[in-house]
């Protein structure tokens, strides 16, 4: 055999494997949806918070309802788009068109959900994005959803937090330059804070992945500000926060959600007391919807869950809260999302009533909060500040919309 | 007459694809057919540097990110008033958004090429990998500096984009890559090149202007690096700084030395080989990247010159010469 | 003039630790005339073993010198170990194939090792156990430095004297010069080459796990891809130096963390990761053997 003739044969293998891959469609009617998130790659924690959330919601189902809704058998595709923005891109294809998934959950980073939210709104198939603040992401179409807050409120409630509570004039600001979540919320700090008549004193950046921030942090203990936002994720914060306290900088330190996660006090230990973030959720607080959801992530997982575990969580519940709606209240259309309708009018006119469903979720009680969609399906919901003392998180305020 | 036939028939050939193909696979499939198409592009092109001429290139995700940028900044000034302009003749859909597309990716290639150009220039000081590691720095400024202009949407990345590109404009970008590239091997121009690779002081000894065809082969190389990233941009309607990292410029070379340094055959098929591998090993999720990597350790183990050496596959068909003369082993 | 002197301070203590990494690259580079990629995972790997260590020693809770020391000699040795295992089973088939193919074995490696910590390891980040405690030591003029800054400047300059008397100074060095030179001449004067290229691994290896217990000593965040950047600017600054020489590498290394420093405190930190590069382009051009280049008859 030559090499020109193993290498045709090797390709002709490649191609028909990919062929096989996509025509194995289960026999059985079922309700397929999809989730796609960075399970490797530098935000992987994000990716395996979010499919915890996910698979916790959906092991509950199980147990109450044999993971059935309307008399279908639910089944969850997840894929990895190891943090890039053009896999993102082409995981949500094959989960629409490949697996035909009746709806996405996903992404955490706006900038994957900005990639592959257009897809989903040319589809026609829902996508619920459990903890993208960035607001151009819902603006990408009537099928695109969130269940968080965007960056415009969280920045406002850092800035009326540091202005009312903590009477804070002058401020400076440490983003990270290569996270567009960073550089949005800091911009709405800005505008919130300036217009409450405090000032920004040094305005500088990081890249996520840097390890040595001293030489911004000296430039900022120069200016002499009463405190310091940094708008990060909770991966450079910790360190940040250290490094700051070596260099002498006793001022608290201002963030925003990308600080939640158990690791945050681990990485950061003493040098984050007196912090402040704003959080979708405190653990601390003592609402037994949210204990019980942490007992269980808990026991499942073997860790604390993060807001993001948590916003997963309640996005799986709300999209199974909605199939189960539309099975009661229209059980004929709702036959349309069955696998077996893929690519029909049927599937089609479902994929709108669900959509019409999602949108008007009210009050639903979501251990991140209660959730209300409004006209722009962003969750309108409070916001709650966490103060770091003596090595623990307590919740310190909620600051409504 | 004889002449035109060849390209009307690939052209033909190319409209009836674009319309067959989304009948006939799903979007998903489609997706990979183009990104194929694209990678194809990165890999023919990085071989003109790298295979052709035996130099050290490692940032070809800078070139391709200037060309992306470059065409979908001009379509959303100028290109896009253009469509509106020509749809507005009544002209068909497909010349209203394919001439300022063409438009858009020649601009992209040509932003890449004087790119390539600037790039090429130490390559009249620098040998091995020396140039190597100036064409990774290249790259990674430009990635930092695109994260750094707001113009271009910084970090956010460039939303927006029409979403012109099709099967035919993907198609059209590879057949003009291969035939530019056969071209080439078989001009003067080509064994110009292969001399360098092979020996260069030889070769200058020979009197071929080495300088010049160095960096000649980073022009044209940049140029279709340039158009690939400037078909992504048109295809995917979305930019982020994070799609044109060093890891993009890796994936580029492993297709090439995979392939086979100087065979364009080669680089054609491992291009559509280490696309499709990943969407392969999807099913084994966590494992894929392990798996991928091994996969390329043990190929460069078994096979270090490549799949197919430096030869060419040929079409039972047709016989023809080699592309290269005796090159790397 | 307290907030430049600072920075000098800030930037001379991160440049210590490009120095250290930057040392293995030039010493393979020297011999095996290859960029080996996965030199900055290598690095992950020591911080990774180190946490193990200091975990199973419970150094965290009662912080130590000696504890910390042996926690650096754990990381060494088993980096050792893995340097030696990488060489021979990847780099070694590769040795006669073209340059590139070798270059894309050193990335597959590379790739390897990040993606298999992700799996061992889990994609959440550690965190690295306070082995010493920290202490700030005030310089004067409101200019301070950590008692760990202090130790990542002192171990990296006693590992850096210690590699160069073992290539100046002993058989195995002189072997590994001579092996520098030309791999043939070098085995008809009757060095086994392909010992003397895998102790090679083996001691840049070990520079490169200390670097990275030193580096979690001082930022205790620690996780798979912690070594793609510092690996990349590292091997910068063993070319800025001139690669293939020891005070070259670690003059490039302090270069390039001055270099950092400043930009970010003066210029724009956004352009940090930039600046390694454009100075790299600016050497390269005027000075392309590096800054010690060859101008030191000593090559390694």
């Amino acid at each position: 055999m030559t090499v020109a003739t193993r290498v045709r044969l090797g390709c002709a293998g490649i191609v028909l494997a990919l062929l096989l891959a996509g025509c194995a469609g289960t026999g059985k009617d079922e309700l397929v949806i999809g989730e796609y998130g960075s399970l490797t790659g530098n935000d992987a924690t994000f990716g395996q918070s979010t499919k915890n959330g996910v698979e916790l919601a959906y092991s509950e189902l199980q147990a109450q309802k044999q993971g059935r809704i309307g008399g279908l058998p639910v089944r969850f595709v997840v894929e990895d788009d190891q943090g890039r923005p053009e896999e993102a891109a082409t995981v949500v294809q094959k989960l629409i068109n490949q697996d035909r998934v009746i709806s996405v959950i996903g992404e955490v980073a706006s900038s994957r959900s900005l990639a592959a939210a257009p897809i989903c709104q040319a589809a026609g198939v829902p996508m619920i994005s459990p903890s993208s603040t960035n607001p151009a992401v819902t603006e990408k179409g009537d099928y695109i959803f969130r269940m968080c807050f965007i960056d415009p409120f969280q920045g406002t409630v850092m800035a009326r937090f540091a202005g009312d509570s903590l009477h804070l004039k002058r401020v400076a600001i440490l983003k990270d330059v290569k996270n567009d979540y960073s550089v949005g919320l800091a911009q709405f700090f800005t505008e919130a804070f300036t217009r409450t008549g405090g000032q920004i004193v040094e305005e500088t950046a990081y890249s996520a992945g840097d390890q040595d921030f001293r030489s911004q942090l000296t430039a900022i203990k120069a200016k002499n500000p009463q405190a310091i936002f940094v708008p990060g994720y909770y991966t450079e914060v910790g360190l940040i926060a250290r490094q700051a306290r070596e260099l002498g900088i006793t001022v608290p330190i201002l963030g925003g959600d990308g600080w939640e996660s158990e690791q945050l006090l681990n990485i950061g230990g003493a040098a984050l007391n007196g912090s402040y973030y704003s959080n979708h959720f405190a653990v601390d607080n003592p609402d037994p919807h949210l204990q019980d959801f942490l007992r269980r992530y808990k026991a499942k997982f073997g860790k604390e869950s993060d807001a993001i575990g948590g916003l997963a969580y309640d996005a799986a519940s709300v999209l199974f809260q909605s199939l189960d709606k539309l099975a009661q209240q229209d059980p004929d259309t709702f036959k349309g999302l069955a696998s077996s309708k893929a690519g029909t009018s049927a599937r089609k006119a479902a994929e709108k009533k669900l959509r019409d469903i999602i949108a008007t979720t009210t009050r639903y009680p979501g251990v991140t909060g209660t959730i209300t969609l409004d006209e722009h399906r962003n969750a309108s919901k409070p916001a709650v500040v966490i103060a770091i003392r003596n090595g623990a998180k307590h919740y310190a305020a909620t600051i409504n919309p | 007459m004889r002449r035109a036939l060849g390209p009307i028939a690939v052209l033909l050939l190319l409209a009836g694809l674009d319309v067959a193909l989304p009948r006939l696979i799903n979007p998903y499939l489609f997706q990979i057919v183009v990104l194929c198409g694209i990678n194809v592009i990165l890999a023919v092109s990085l071989n003109l540097v790298n295979g052709f001429t035996g130099q050290f290139s490692i940032g070809h995700a800078g070139f391709m990110a200037v060309g992306a940028y470059g065409s979908a900044m001009f379509s959303l000034h100028v290109g896009q008033k253009w469509a509106d302009a020509l749809a507005a003749a009544h002209l068909p859909g497909a010349i209203a958004t394919g001439l300022p597309l063409l438009a858009a990716l020649l601009l992209g290639g040509l932003l890449a090429a004087a790119a390539g150009w600037l790039v090429g220039l130490p390559s009249l000081r620098l040998r091995g990998d020396y140039l190597a590691i100036v064409t990774l720095g290249f790259g990674e400024i430009i990635r930092v500096i695109i994260t750094n202009v707001n113009a271009v949407g910084a970090a956010r990345g460039l939303p927006g984009i029409p979403g012109w590109v099709d099967f035919f404009w993907v198609g059209l970008g590879v057949v003009a890559v291969i035939v530019v590239a056969v071209n080439l091997a078989h001009s003067t121009h080509g064994r110009a090149l292969f001399a360098i690779r092979d020996d260069e002081v030889a070769a200058e000894a020979l009197g071929v202007d080495t300088t010049r065809y160095k960096v000649l082969a980073f022009v044209y190389g940049a140029f279709f690096a340039g158009v690939a990233g400037g078909l992504f941009a048109h295809y995917l309607s979305y930019l982020n700084p994070n799609s044109f990292t060093f890891l993009k410029s890796i994936e580029v070379i492993a297709m090439v030395v995979l392939g086979g340094l100087g065979s364009i055959s080669g680089s054609v098929l491992a291009a559509i080989i280490l696309t499709l591998l990943p969407e392969v090993l999807r099913p084994v999720k966590d494992y894929r990247m392990v798996l991928y990597s091994l996969m390329l350790i043990v190929l460069m183990i078994t096979r270090p010159g490549g799949l197919l050496g430096n030869r060419e596959l040929r079409l039972p068909w047709r016989k023809r010469q080699t592309a290269s003369g005796t090159g790397l082993a | 003039m307290s907030t430049f002197l600072q920075q000098l301070v800030n930037g001379i203590t991160w440049g210590s630790v490009y120095a250290l990494i930057a040392l293995g690259y030039t010493m393979v580079y020297g011999i095996l005339r290859l960029i080996n990629f996965a030199h900055g995972d290598v690095y992950m790997l020591g911080a990774f073993v180190g946490l193990y260590t200091a975990t199973w020693l419970r150094a965290g809770e009662n912080p130590s010198l000696g504890h910390a020391a042996v926690v650096l000699l754990a990381a060494m040795l088993a980096c050792g170990a893995i340097g030696i295992v990488i060489e021979r089973a990847a780099y070694k088939p590769v040795r006669h194939s073209s340059r590139l193919s070798a270059l894309i074995t050193a990335i597959g490696v590379s790739l390897f090792l990040e993606n298999g910590g992700v799996l061992l390891f889990g994609p959440d980040p550690r965190f690295f156990p306070q082995i010493v405690a920290a202490k700030i030591i005030p310089l004067g003029g409101g200019v301070t430095i950590s008692n760990q800054q202090i130790i990542i400047l002192g171990v990296s300059l006693a590992l850096m004297f210690a590699l160069r008397f073992i290539v100046l100074h002993t058989r195995v060095g002189k072997a590994m010069q001579a092996v520098s030179y030309s791999h043939t001449a070098a085995s008809l004067m009757g060095i086994s080459v392909d010992r003397i290229i895998t102790f090679t691994f083996m001691l840049g290896s070990m520079l490169a796990a200390a670097a990275g217990v030193l580096v979690a000593l001082q930022n205790p965040k620690i996780e798979p891809y912690m070594g793609v950047l510092p690996g990349l600017k590292a091997f910068v600054a063993a070319v800025l130096g001139g690669i293939g020489n020891i005070p070259g590498a670690v003059i490039g290394g302090l270069v390039m963390g001055v270099a950092e420093v400043l930009v970010t405190g003066y210029v724009s930190p956004t352009y940090r990761d930039a600046i390694a590069f454009v100075l790299l382009i600016v050497i390269l051009l005027v000075r392309p053997a590096g800054i010690l280049g060859k101008s030191q008859a000593e090559k390694v």
